[in-house]
């Protein structure tokens, strides 16, 4: 039996009553990551103290008051810790280890929660399948041939495995909700500014959230409840009341009014996909919820705004990187110019230059206008056009991505292409909104994801409106066989 | 119209940004530099008349705090991720490079 396969609560009750001792269930999360890595590649490093760690909180005494007391945890490997490297998937990262924790991390070692590894991204986030790691390619548990998603595929395939209940990811333009769509778990990615990204190795800083990914939508409130708030160290990190998000978990969605765009129903979506979320509709009408159809023209501008801002933001992120203060410094170099030129395009990989310079070229004098500051105004079109369909709605949902998880070294080479898997979750990120992915179908064996999208803050209806589906639903219930073996 | 790159131009944009391009990858990033330019060929077409750009969407600005130093004492814990470092000093090569005088 897997523990894992019950939810935080009750594995939490295993562990006070002493049915379980946090040591017990560390190693044998660990022995699972173990005896699964050949196959899935989740982690990029495994926590050699977190057995000692367990002991202690043992020996302390399991806390009934904090469900993560004892409780085993992965980490996306761009979120820093202190007693473990943190690589960001790349060459430039390779050996550092950061002198702090991030607020996160500091938060949830504070109630007792025993991070066994850091997961696998694509380098730097920048990506939508874990395919641009410097070091491996993770694997979908539902099918090793396919793709788990990314940038947070580590995190989302460790938790469909079954191998920890909760994991950590960052969404900077949907690398919660896409990996989480296509390996079947709750991924969210909070509204801007409701969890601290101090320790976030930074991509695109007006966009990037942390947020859990998790086996179901009350495990995914409890992370939330543990990770947000104020912090005086991220100066937009919102000084906004947290509210308990279990609390009224299931006050369920009679009289909720949803919006359904028509535009995330359109050209180039999968049409299992269309049907799975036509279907989620009518389970939500019978809930006692109305179901509108809305229109959000200029989202399908998205991709082109995301696309130029976010990469002008990790040019300049990005900077810091220079071979000089830490991380990778080439060899060889004849004076402190060659350092930094060398050290830079043998650090980083393809597809972070190509961002690098694509925003870099957007912000040089004679583009700036034309791209940056252009792509800002359609960024302001965006959210106005959520604005208008949030007056009268509490909700939008539709799919989280166009297809189910595509097989790996399939990805299109040509950047446009690729980039187009993000085309339902990028206006989400240009708007700061809170979004979420959980579980709506299956197409050909592999999970199809339902995307729920709320106003800024109310991730509290996101949760109560995913709790209904959940509880009326068995999608969540179905387990990968680690792609049939 | 569609802005359009050569070879040249590429390697410009990557000198901006302190990257080389090999010369053998250097095609192919025109190519894909090229291609990005072409998705964003529509960007003029959208009317922003009037719109305001939107660079952030937090809630605060100016956050303030007191002028106080918060000394780390982490000398030792940094600098054990510096690539090179002596005497308590972050070492780097000459940054004028004198063989160029010769």
């Amino acid at each position: 039996m897997n523990y894992f396969d019950n939810d935080l609560e009750s594995v939490h009750q295993q562990l006070v009553n002493g049915d379980i001792t946090s040591e017990e269930l560390t190693k044998q999360t660990i022995d699972k990551i173990n005896s699964e890595a050949d196959d899935i590649q989740a982690y990029l490093s495994m926590n050699d103290q977190a057995i000692e760690k367990a002991k202690a909180i043992d020996a302390a005494g399991i806390d009934p008051d904090n469900i993560f007391s004892g409780m085993p945890i992965a980490i996306k490997d761009n979120i820093v810790t202190k007693n473990m490297k943190t690589t960001a998937a790349s060459k430039m990262l390779e050996n550092f280890t950061s002198v702090y924790d991030a607020t996160v991390v500091e938060k949830l070692e504070k109630a007792g929660a025993v991070i066994v590894g850091k997961t696998n991204l694509d380098e730097f986030a920048m990506g939508s399948s874990t395919e641009k790691s410097a070091f491996k390619t993770t694997r979908n548990p539902w099918n090793l041939d396919t793709v788990p998603g990314g940038s947070s595929g580590g995190s989302a395939a460790t938790v469909s495995a079954g191998e920890v209940p909760v994991s950590l990811g960052s969404d900077t333009g949907g690398s919660i909700r896409q990996p989480a769509s296509f390996t079947g778990v709750v991924g969210l990615k909070p509204t801007y500014g409701r969890v601290s990204r101090w320790g976030l190795i930074a991509f695109g800083s007006s966009f990037d959230q942390i947020g859990p990914l998790t086996n179901n939508v009350k495990d995914n409130a409890h992370m939330l409840n543990a990770i947000a708030g104020h912090d005086e160290h991220d100066a937009t990190s919102s000084k906004k009341e947290v509210p308990d998000f279990t609390e009224h978990i299931d006050a369920g969605v009679k009289g909720l009014r949803i919006a359904l765009p028509k535009e995330y129903l359109g050209e180039g979506v999968d049409p299992e996909i269309k049907t799975a979320i036509k279907q989620a509709a009518e389970t939500y009408q019978k809930l006692g919820a109305t179901v509108d159809e809305v229109s959000l023209p200029n989202s399908k501008y998205g991709v082109m705004a995301y696309y130029v801002l976010a990469s002008s933001e990790a040019s300049s992120n990005l900077e810091r990187f220079d071979g000089v203060r830490y991380g990778y410094r080439a060899d060889g170099v004849k004076n402190l110019e060659d350092l930094y030129v060398k050290t830079r395009s043998t650090g980083f990989g393809n597809e972070v230059k190509r961002r690098i310079m694509l925003g870099t070229f957007s912000l040089s004098a004679g583009s700036f206008d034309r791209y940056f500051k252009q792509a800002a105004k359609i960024r302001t079109i965006i959210l106005n056009d959520f604005q208008k369909v949030f007056k009268d709605h509490d909700l939008i949902m539709g799919p989280t991505t166009p297809t189910t998880a595509f097989k790996v070294g399939t990805e299109s080479t040509d950047p446009t292409e690729m980039y187009t898997n993000d085309t339902l979750t990028i206006p989400v990120n240009l708007a700061g909104l809170p979004g979420m992915s959980l579980p709506a179908g299956f197409s050909k064996g592999l999970p199809i994801g339902m995307q729920l999208i709320g106003r800024p803050f109310d991730e509290s209806t996101i949760y109560q409106a995913g709790y209904a589906f959940e509880q009326n639903t068995d999608f969540h219930k179905e387990k990968p066989q680690l792609g049939g073996k | 119209m569609t802005e359009k790159v050569n070879e040249e131009k590429t390697q410009h944009i990557a000198g901006l940004a302190k990257l080389s391009i090999d010369k053998e990858d250097l095609p192919k990033f025109t190519e894909q530099l090229n291609d990005m330019l072409e998705m964003l060929d529509e960007i003029d077409t959208v009317d922003t008349d009037g719109v305001e750009p939107t660079y952030t969407v937090t809630d605060r600005i100016n956050v303030m705090r007191e002028d106080v130093a918060d000394n780390w004492g982490q000398r030792d814990a940094l600098l054990h991720n510096a690539p090179e470092a002596v005497d308590g000093l972050i070492r780097v090569p000459t940054i004028i490079d004198e063989s160029e005088d010769k």
